[in-house]
């Protein structure tokens, strides 16, 4: 049946998380009243010149880095032109023959196999404006212009729509832990294009069409499917494949032609003259490798094997990076792995889903997340004890060992007093007691939870399970 | 140096640097150096001004206002001045002489502009000029041809035709234009003035309309040395608004007009002396050497064997820049928009071809054709190889000269009209100077007498890299000699 | 290199501008002139040359990431041949 394969490359973009845009110092804060971010640069009046941002350089070449890139010592910008409203200058500045970054890969696992996705090249580039279309007319608003983006391309290399799936989870993570782009989907931070074909196996590639207008994870991977399928159908009639560009249709599920190839555009790459080239010394791109994050795979990879937590844990714990350098210093302050991740995944998760929060605004240190840890180790007080101090620790700037001292939640060790509570609870319960000496072990869990209510929640729980037995044996 | 003039004279006579110490004595007022020019520029007839500024007496009153309580800004306090059209000017429209942008307000300056400006210097209005600086006549004007004060029948050249003309018929105490393959120099031959083209990234192109970006640069249009040394401090310098800006120190370039030409090592290449420069250019070029030898110059023969080259790699280097950065005026952000349209493409289509003149469309049209499929290699990259190589045979002989001098134009000024029809046989006109913007080098025309017309000559100096102050010292060399 | 009215025609369109057949006939004959004095480029020996792309030897010239207020919108929008309060209006565009 599967006579077909099917060859897929992806040029993903990604807006940059810098404060102002690319050649100009207009915001690049998404929203805003239409046209209020912009001034004579981002709208491309006459005259005025770019004045390339440090940090968009810096940006695309830590991501490189993490993509594991060559970066090309000598790069520049190129002019690409095209007329388009959307594009005010009527040409976009972007990169041609000297990209930054050259040459990397990603490693995923798609459907439990590993694979590796080559990267082609990245490049950095202007964002153009958005076009509001309207009955009769449309209206242009700059305020996106010059909000600086990378493109990733990559190498022909996925197969299917998981591996797309898997890779753009992959660089989303990646994008995120090196803080270059926020990836947020729903601003457009993150889109793709697809280039897609397919053959007969044993014979050359088919001819590819690409696809536009990706602006979810599940758009990716609806229209890689879509259109596998439709290529796949039109050969099986015998029919041809066109060189089109398509758009990908998400609330109808299909694509439709946008451009044939006969009218493809000449983009009239040039040089751009009035951005002097970039000449990455290897100082400084060791200065950026040496800021670079330990990146999740290779989190993930340590929480199991040296760390041994459950491969379920490691996922969880480094869906983001707040969380994932939380855990690893409250680690590195002494605490046991599993039990951080227990309170994280467990009350930590709980609590800031229940105030809306994000990752980054956790109220506790990583210190304070030791110290409370350690109480319970002790046996200063129990685990049920210390989710009460979690809770209060969201809203009480104050240190647990105070907080326990403050309320009195110390757990009591102290034999006498707990034995004194077992004697009073065996004499009230007879018909548990009974049921225990005639064999029901399991009933002593009764008394237990009788002698807990008893201390208010403070009798350390493994005292009183070992008095009670001693008592009634 | 020329002996000072006073007062007492007509002010509209008066050097820059002469109008400035008028100042400082308080024998006039900026108000009164301004209303003479507004009164000239009334009666002009040669067509110099696109627009003119209505706040300018205004301005030399602010000026007068500092001067009375001791805040004079600097020698350029209160000196009315002018600027090609092409330099935009917050406020007041600028045209680039085309019927494209004849309604354009920009809302922000060019740094040239604000830096004059901040000098104190009076804004008289905006200069005609060629179509988007493209032209060596200054007839492909949305506003009509320029006229050459000295010949009203003949062309003033271009495309800094109106800035040059200005400073000729003393309708400005200096002007800016921009000179991309000879825009400043040539105009400047052609109506007897001084202008320089400063070396390409010491002064600010922001702000200033683009022809050809990697080639474009402003230049002053004075009536002497000392305000072209005056100007070009006031405006030069790095500019955090434009990358290629040069950040190089700026050298006292008045001290470089006391120079002198003795101990002046002086090239005249060859191949700018040759077949197609007309005999009476040659003679008074070569007149011009021997004065300076007489001061104690060396002037010697030399060879800049790929100068043929140039002319060739400026039109394709220029109108590939120019079809780039003309493809934003396309009627939806700023400037004309046609009347009738079906649909967004021929809204812009029409715009374009209804907008620009026909100088320009032929640019971009020969501009489109190099950079297309197939063509980049064989036009663009290879003007940009002969780029390469025009530039190693400037090195060379700049081990062994300070300057060169060639003639600016290999005629003088011809009549309305006459090339008109021969796009190719204006493009040759531009020989002497485009391989100066090729190289991104420095240098200036100065007036070199008169052929036998009566028309105005001038001779071209050419400097190294930032050898803007040995230009001055040549020029200034020159005016000392006296004109032949 | 002939230029004909048909590369005229092409160039003209990736240009976007229009041209009556009279200005066609007229550039196709112009720029055979002058493509034709382009040319003489190719008696040049480049082999290994390496292209000037920018006239000044300066790299690295960046700013810093540091935000500058916005213009107007009034000031953006003034000279736009057709707007409304906030934005520049174009006929529709299809996608």
């Amino acid at each position: 049946m599967d006579e077909f394969k099917t060859v897929i490359g992806l040029e993903v973009h990604a807006e940059l998380d810098t404060k102002s845009k690319i050649y100009c110092g207009c915001t690049t804060e998404f929203g805003g009243e239409e046209n209020t971010h912009v001034c004579p640069i981002c709208s491309g009046m006459p005259g005025v010149l770019p004045m390339l941002n440090r940090k968009v350089v810096e940006y695309c070449v830590r991501a490189g880095l993490a993509l594991n890139c060559a970066i090309n010592p000598y790069s520049r910008q190129d002019r690409k032109h095209y007329f388009y409203p959307d594009l005010p200058k009527a040409f976009q500045t972007s990169q041609f023959d000297q990209p930054l970054c050259l040459k990397g890969y990603v490693d995923i696992v798609a459907d439990g196999q590993p694979k590796r996705i080559g990267i082609t090249r990245i490049h950095i580039e202007e964002d153009a404006g958005k076009l509001i279309h309207e009955v009769g007319q449309t209206r242009v608003d700059y305020n996106r212009c010059g909000v600086p983006l990378i493109e990733i391309v990559t190498e022909p290399d996925f197969e299917n729509s998981a591996q797309v799936h898997a890779f753009l989870e992959a660089l989303r993570e990646i994008l995120l832990y090196t803080e270059v782009s926020n990836c947020k989907m729903e601003e457009g931070s993150l889109r793709c294009d697809v280039n897609l074909s397919i053959h007969r196996v044993g014979e050359p590639f088919g001819t590819r069409t690409e696809m536009k207008n990706l602006n979810s994870f599940s758009a990716a991977v609806a229209a890689v499917q879509y259109e596998a399928q439709r290529q796949r159908r039109v050969l099986s009639a015998g029919g041809k494949i066109t060189q089109d560009t398509l758009r990908w249709d998400d609330a109808a599920g299909n694509n439709y032609v946008m451009r044939s190839k006969e009218d493809a555009d000449e983009y009239f790459y040039f040089p751009e003259p009035d951005i002097m080239p970039m000449v990455l010394s290897d100082g400084y791109i060791d200065r950026i490798r040496q800021t670079l994050p330990e990146l999740p795979a290779h989190r993930r990879e340590r929480y199991v094997s040296q760390m041994g937590l459950p491969l379920y844990d490691a996922q969880l714990l480094t869906v983001s990076k707040f969380i994932s350098d939380f855990f690893d210093q409250t680690v590195a302050a002494g605490a046991q792995p599993k039990s951080v991740s227990n309170f994280i995944m467990g009350d930590i998760m709980r609590l800031l889903n229940e105030r809306g929060w994000a990752a980054e605004k956790l109220p506790i240190s990583a210190q304070s997340m030791a110290e409370l840890l350690s109480l319970i180790e002790k046996g200063a007080i129990s685990n049920s004890m210390g989710s009460k101090v979690i809770e209060i620790m969201f809203d009480e700037a104050k240190s647990p060992t105070d907080i326990v001292q403050e309320r009195g939640m110390a757990q009591v060790s102290d034999a006498g007093a707990i034995r004194e509570m077992c004697r009073q609870v065996i004499a009230e319960n007879p018909k548990i007691v009974d049921d225990y000496k005639g064999g029901k072990v399991k009933a002593i869990t009764a008394l237990v939870g009788q002698v807990m209510k008893m201390s208010r929640g403070k009798a350390n729980p493994s005292m009183v399970n070992q008095l009670l037995e001693e008592l009634l044996n | 140096m020329s002996q000072h003039r006073t007062a007492g004279e007509d002010l509209a006579l008066l050097t820059a640097h002469e109008a400035s110490r008028c100042l400082a004595e308080g024998k006039v007022s900026s108000v009164q150096l301004t209303q003479r020019m507004l009164d000239r520029i009334s009666q002009s007839q040669n067509n110099v001004f696109i627009t003119v500024n209505l706040k300018a007496l205004e301005e030399a009153a602010a000026a007068d206002a500092r001067r009375a309580k001791g805040e004079v800004r600097g020698p350029l306090d209160g000196i009315p001045m002018a600027l090609k059209d092409n330099i935009s000017t917050q406020g007041l429209r600028t045209t680039c002489a085309s019927r494209m942008l004849a309604d354009f307000v920009p809302p922000y300056s060019a740094t040239v502009a604000r830096r004059l400006s901040d000098a104190g210097c009076v804004l008289l209005g905006k200069l005609n000029m060629d179509e988007f600086a493209m032209g060596s006549t200054s007839e492909n004007s949305y506003f009509g041809a320029v006229k050459n004060p000295k010949d009203p029948q003949r062309v003033a050249g271009g495309s800094s035709g109106g800035s040059a003309a200005a400073v000729a018929e003393n309708l400005a105490y200096f002007t800016l234009g921009s000179d991309t393959g000879g825009s400043v120099r040539q105009p400047a031959a052609m109506c007897g003035v001084m202008g320089m083209k400063p070396t390409y990234g010491r002064i600010s192109r922001y702000g200033v309309v683009a022809f050809a970006s990697s080639l474009d640069q402003i230049g002053p249009i004075t009536k002497d040395a000392e305000d072209c040394a005056l100007v070009l401090a006031a405006i030069a310098g790095k500019d955090p608004y434009d990358g290629s800006s040069l950040a190089n120190p700026l050298p006292d370039y008045l001290a470089a007009l006391e120079g002198g030409a003795k101990g002046l090592r002086i090239g005249i290449p060859k191949e700018y002396m040759g077949e197609g420069i007309s005999p009476e250019v040659r003679a008074a070029v070569e007149a011009m050497a021997k004065t300076l030898e007489d001061q104690g110059a060396v002037v010697e023969s030399c060879s800049l064997p790929r100068t043929e080259y140039a002319l060739s790699a400026y039109y394709v280097i220029s109108s590939a820049e120019a079809c780039s950065n003309l493809g934003r005026y396309d009627g939806v952000k700023y400037g004309y928009r046609t009347k009738e349209y079906k649909n967004l493409a021929e809204m812009i289509e029409k715009t374009r071809s209804e907008g620009f003149g026909d100088e320009v469309k032929r640019r971009i049209l020969l501009g489109t054709y190099t950079l297309s499929a197939g063509y980049f290699d064989a036009y663009y990259k290879r003007a940009q190889q002969a780029r390469t190589l025009i530039m190693e045979d400037f090195r060379k002989v700049f081990h062994q000269y300070d300057v060169l001098l060639t003639p600016t134009s290999p005629v003088t000024a011809w009549p309305l009209g006459q090339k008109h029809a021969n796009p190719l046989e204006l493009y040759a006109m531009d020989v002497c100077t485009v391989s100066v913007n090729v190289a991104g080098l420095p240098a200036c025309s100065v007036p070199c007498g008169l052929d036998s017309q009566g028309l105005p000559i001038g001779a071209q100096f050419i400097a190294n890299t930032l050898g803007e102050a040995v230009l001055l010292r040549a020029a200034a060399a020159a005016e000392k000699g006296g004109s032949v | 290199m002939t230029i004909t009215i048909e590369t005229v025609q092409h160039i003209a369109h990736l240009a976007k501008l229009q041209l009556s057949d009279t200005e066609m006939s007229r550039l196709a004959d112009e720029m055979e002139k002058i493509v034709g004095f382009a040319d003489k480029l190719g008696e040049l020996d480049i082999e290994g040359v390496k292209p000037t792309t920018h006239a000044v030897a300066v790299h690295n010239v960046l700013r810093d990431d540091e935000l500058k207020p916005s213009y107007d919108r009034g000031k953006i929008l003034q000279n736009a041949p057709e707007r409304d309060a906030a934005c520049f209006l174009v006929p529709k565009v299809v996608e």
